[in-house]
């Protein structure tokens, strides 16, 4: 990358600042607009990444809580909507799940940009296949694709943390962990982010596979909220859905805020908060 | 601290990977497979760099596929390993190489007595041919026990015993549970595959 970049890279951008009609001077070989440093992925690290250098100054969204489950009667998938950008609450109310195409769900967490950049490109991928194929894609196909092209983009700067979840005739309800190390996981239970620990805590202990739908999409928004409640990271409302092989439906949006009162109450849980 | 062992019998291979995948503080799942089928006879272990295992092993799996339709003719478990080793040793000089460690165990059936074999290969590219081996941490633990334990000549039996002696070995030393392990049993009748070592 950094030679590619040097290979096209020379000082004409310095030269040209000096000229005021840069028109004027153009020269007639044709020549790739390159930014003007050395060595554009360490720029780009050395003013995006906290854990490096917490002074730098463009913060890109992280922290997050998501989790996905498979049990009798499907798919639950529940997340969070907060954004942060360093110590900064940039939004409380960020859309969590992408709805790639009726069938398949995808999470974010990680860089929002690249995640909402790149299950949307798989949307169109998906669609392709479909009329191409003339079937529909399954869902170990659709997250390949998307491993496969993050892998292309491995060390240059891609952070995502992204579970595929759909529910086809021939493989039934599945969930693929994807991330952009290039990771790919086919698995019952995944919980990703900065607050996946809570939620698997509150997860674990009471999953099992014979759950009713209702008890299910219970236990997913309580595991959120256990995230949201531990995680300075995590927060806003809860999003949640269901994924059965009619595709997937929407159960609503939850506030935190309320839902924690609430959740004390009923429950008698919380017990470390008092009022 | 992914756990990779081989051991060569008088008759057959085993290879031994542990079940956990760890991302940060998680263990995000508890029965991966980390071994590939590279014939019907041969299968390769890996580790290192996530993402890149699966995509080496699923790379070299196809290419010795797409040799053994087009020749109609199955590489040896030599010749497979040496395949492996230039494949990593043009990549270590690569702009992004792979970081993949492996272990390839295979029986040549072309011989006139089947022979198997067992082949250590790192990400530099070094390969060499052994009686026993491991990748990673295990190496530290399983290593000296298996230089005190093994022998020449053992059967399928006795190379079980070796290795449920190495997970003890490993369970009560290593700082985080691996799950337990896979085994894969490769000999002249192909390869057997076990989704517990303490089930054999």
């Amino acid at each position: 990358m950094n030679s590619i970049a040097d290979s096209f890279y020379s000082n004409k951008a310095e030269e040209s600042i000096d000229n005021e009609f840069i028109s004027k001077k153009l020269s007639l070989t044709p020549s790739l607009a390159m930014p003007p440093i050395s060595k554009p992925t360490a720029f780009l690290r050395a003013h995006t990444d906290d854990n490096t250098n917490p002074d730098c100054k463009i913060k890109i969204a992280h922290g997050t809580t998501t989790l996905a489950f498979r049990f009798k009667e499907g798919i639950v998938v529940a997340v969070d909507s907060r954004a942060t950008a360093g110590n900064w609450v940039a939004s409380q109310t960020v859309k969590k799940v992408i709805e790639i195409n009726p069938f398949l769900l995808g999470t974010l967490a990680g860089g929002a940009a690249d995640c909402q950049y790149w299950e949307t490109w798989l949307g169109t991928q998906c669609r392709l296949h479909e009329l191409r194929n003339k079937e529909r894609i399954s869902v170990a196909a659709a997250s390949k694709i998307l491993a496969n092209l993050v892998y292309n983009y491995k060390g240059m700067g891609l952070s995502m943390g992204t579970m595929v979840c759909g529910y086809t005739k021939k493989e039934g309800p599945t969930i693929y962990y994807v991330d952009s190390d290039g990771t790919r996981l086919k698995g019952d239970i995944f919980c990703v982010g900065s607050g996946q620990t809570f939620a698997y805590g509150v997860l674990d202990s009471n999953w099992h596979w014979d759950l009713t739908l209702e008890e299910a999409l219970e236990l997913g928004k309580r595991s959120i909220l256990a995230a949201t409640h531990r995680d300075a990271y995590s927060g806003g409302s809860i999003n949640l859905y269901h994924v059965t092989e009619q595709g997937w439906k929407y159960y609503g949006n939850h506030d935190v805020g309320t839902l924690f009162w609430e959740t004390k109450a009923k429950e008698g849980s919380f017990n470390n908060i008092v009022s | 601290m992914d756990i990779i062992l081989g051991i060569k019998l008088n008759d057959s291979v085993l290879i031994a990977t542990s079940k956990a995948v760890t991302r940060g503080i998680s263990v995000l799942k508890a029965s991966d497979d980390k071994t590939r089928n590279l014939g019907d006879h041969s299968a390769m272990a890996f580790t290192g760099e996530s993402g890149d295992t699966v995509q080496f092993a699923e790379y070299v799996q196809a290419n010795l596929k797409l040799f053994s339709v087009r020749q109609n003719y199955e590489l040896s478990p030599k010749a497979m390993a040496s395949f492996v080793r230039k494949e990593l040793a043009t990549s270590i000089r690569s702009r992004k190489p792979f970081q993949v460690n492996v272990l390839i165990g295979g029986c040549d059936i072309n011989k006139e007595t089947p022979e198997t074999s067992l082949y250590w290969i790192d990400y530099l590219g070094t390969n060499v041919e052994l009686p026993y081996a491991a990748h990673g941490y295990a190496a530290f633990y399983a290593l000296s026990l298996l230089d005190r334990h093994y022998k020449p000549d053992l059967n399928e039996e006795e190379g079980i015993k070796l290795l449920q002696l190495c997970n003890k070995e490993l369970s009560t030393r290593m700082p985080i549970d691996f799950k337990g392990l896979r085994v894969k049993v490769i000999n002249s009748q192909g390869v057997k595959e076990y989704d517990d070592l303490t089930a054999l």
